[in-house]
């Protein structure tokens, strides 16, 4: 198994607030990594990490046998890494073809604008929006400028794809349809990272879990594992100690 | 009967829908809580409850009354409370100033002294601070003070969204105990609380919200035993 992407020992502090503590962990080709934790937890934060938006104090990001921790986010997407954004970015006043075609002439193609056109199209149908290629991207409803931002970023042809939430907000046939699309996306060997709350996806769709608590990595491992892991239960559903003791005083 | 039954209620922020068809009755003076993990919409429920947005569909009944389109000062006046997340304390004005604020309408003001009584006996804290600025309490006492004020509203029930949130063990401990306290005035309470194991080792009731929608509901000592708990949170 090859590694795409290696974080070692990250670390990264906003003022007195450790956002993250030494995350460390190795992404093979290929795979899907859930990253999950409580609200707070420094999920976003380890994306602006990995992407360069807020280089770590301390640790390494090793991408495609490559230190990238202190390149900018354009020479990130040039590399091949490419993001959503969990409020979604659309550039309103373009039509959606010309949002997706901004990804590709950002990307790790640098395409000509005639290129970037047949790539748009080509990526909105696979994404499901080719109804949608010319009308204005600010007219969409909320599904479709997930996709669109999805679209955008595969338009880029990156090698690793960083989700942010792209589940929340949808309904449960809209996220089944996500969850769809997201697994052809691997398919088509594009390694990826997910951020997700809605758990049942994540469980489903990731080969590895990545469990983030006040900035610290709590657990890592298969969903099943995960799921018995007792550090994350008490993450989620708090400590059973303390709760006993409230039942003992009755 | 229940005192506050909730049926059916779906809402959301622009046309983003947060809740997704949810139903809970409150059965008058017990404990009901409502847990369920990051972003399900426990907060949009009881905002809605509250009237703070508006329901797209169900409808809610308080005290028999269809209470489903007023506003939430209407609902305060009838005895219908909530203590926000996040406290929202007058952080400028006083301890005792912030609790005056909770008894400003009709309904409370007659009740000023018996209620204030009430909070000083329930955290004796808050008359030892009582000339001291909210914003300098700890955030233990802050939260004291969410409640405090929420009584002084004179209630009949009391919504409480998060009342553990970042606080250390002691306090949360503490923080529970008046919860009981509470109850034993005959104060029907809502707790939505992220703490699922303190929330179901108090309550009498238990309802999980996932997905927007209400996943589980039952007594909550038999809830705490649940597989099926966990496995809302964490998807298996």
């Amino acid at each position: 198994m090859t590694v795409l992407l290696s974080v070692q020992g990250v670390t990264k502090r906003f003022g007195g607030l450790q956002a993250l503590t030494q995350v460390t962990f190795d992404l093979p080709e290929g795979q899907i990594l859930g990253l999950i934790g409580p609200n707070g937890a420094g999920k976003t934060t380890l994306f602006n990490a990995i992407n360069g938006t807020y280089p770590p104090e301390e640790g390494r990001i090793i991408f495609r046998d490559r230190d990238v921790t202190t390149l900018k986010t354009y020479e990130h997407a040039h590399m091949g890494m490419a993001r959503t954004h969990q409020i979604v970015q659309p550039l309103n006043e373009l039509t959606v073809r010309e949002n997706v075609m901004v990804g590709a002439c950002f990307g790790r193609e640098n395409q000509s604008l005639g290129h970037a056109a047949d790539i748009a199209d080509e990526v909105l149908e696979f994404v499901e929006l080719k109804t949608r290629t010319d009308q204005l991207a600010g007219s969409l409803n909320v599904a479709q400028k997930k996709r669109l931002e999805m679209a955008r970023a595969l338009a880029a042809r990156p090698y690793l794809l960083l989700l942010d939430e792209v589940l929340a907000g949808l309904n449960s046939s809209e996220i089944a349809n996500m969850v769809e699309t997201v697994k052809k996306i691997r398919n088509q060997g594009v390694t990826i990272i997910m951020i997700e709350h809605v758990m049942k996806a994540v469980m489903n769709v990731s080969d590895r879990i990545l469990v983030l608590d006040y900035g610290e990595q709590i657990a890592e491992g298969t969903p099943e594992e995960i799921s018995r892991n007792e550090k994350v239960i008490e993450a989620y559903l708090g400590d059973p100690k303390l709760a006993e003791k409230l039942l003992q005083e009755d | 009967m229940a005192i506050l039954e909730i049926n059916d209620i779906a809402s959301g922020y622009g046309e983003v829908q947060i809740l997704w068809a949810s139903s809970l009755n409150l059965e008058k003076g017990k404990l009901t809580c409502l847990v369920g993990g990051n972003g399900v919409g426990k907060t949009t429920l009881l905002r809605t409850v509250m009237g703070l947005i508006r329901p797209w569909r169900g409808t809610i009944s308080f005290e028999g009354q269809d209470v489903s389109r007023a506003p939430a000062y209407t609902k305060a006046e009838m005895g219908l409370v909530l203590v926000p997340e996040g406290r929202q304390l007058f952080t400028d004005m006083t301890v005792f100033e912030n609790l005056e604020m909770g008894a400003t309408n009709k309904r409370a003001t007659p009740k000023f002294r018996k209620n204030l009584e009430r909070v000083y006996e329930m955290f004796p804290r808050l008359q030892e601070r009582q000339a001291q600025k909210a914003g300098t309490l700890s955030g233990g006492e802050q939260q004291m003070l969410a409640v405090a004020r929420g009584i002084m509203a004179d209630p009949t029930v009391l919504m409480i969204d998060e009342l553990s949130l970042g606080l250390a063990p002691v306090l949360v401990l503490a923080l529970f105990d008046s919860l009981k306290a509470l109850r034993e005035l005959g104060i029907t309470i809502l707790l939505v609380e992220q703490n699922v194991q303190m929330a179901l080792a108090i309550s009498d009731y238990g309802y999980v919200l996932a997905e927007g929608k209400i996943e589980l509901e039952g007594p909550a000592r038999e809830l705490i035993k649940n597989e099926h708990v966990r496995e809302a949170y964490l998807g298996l």
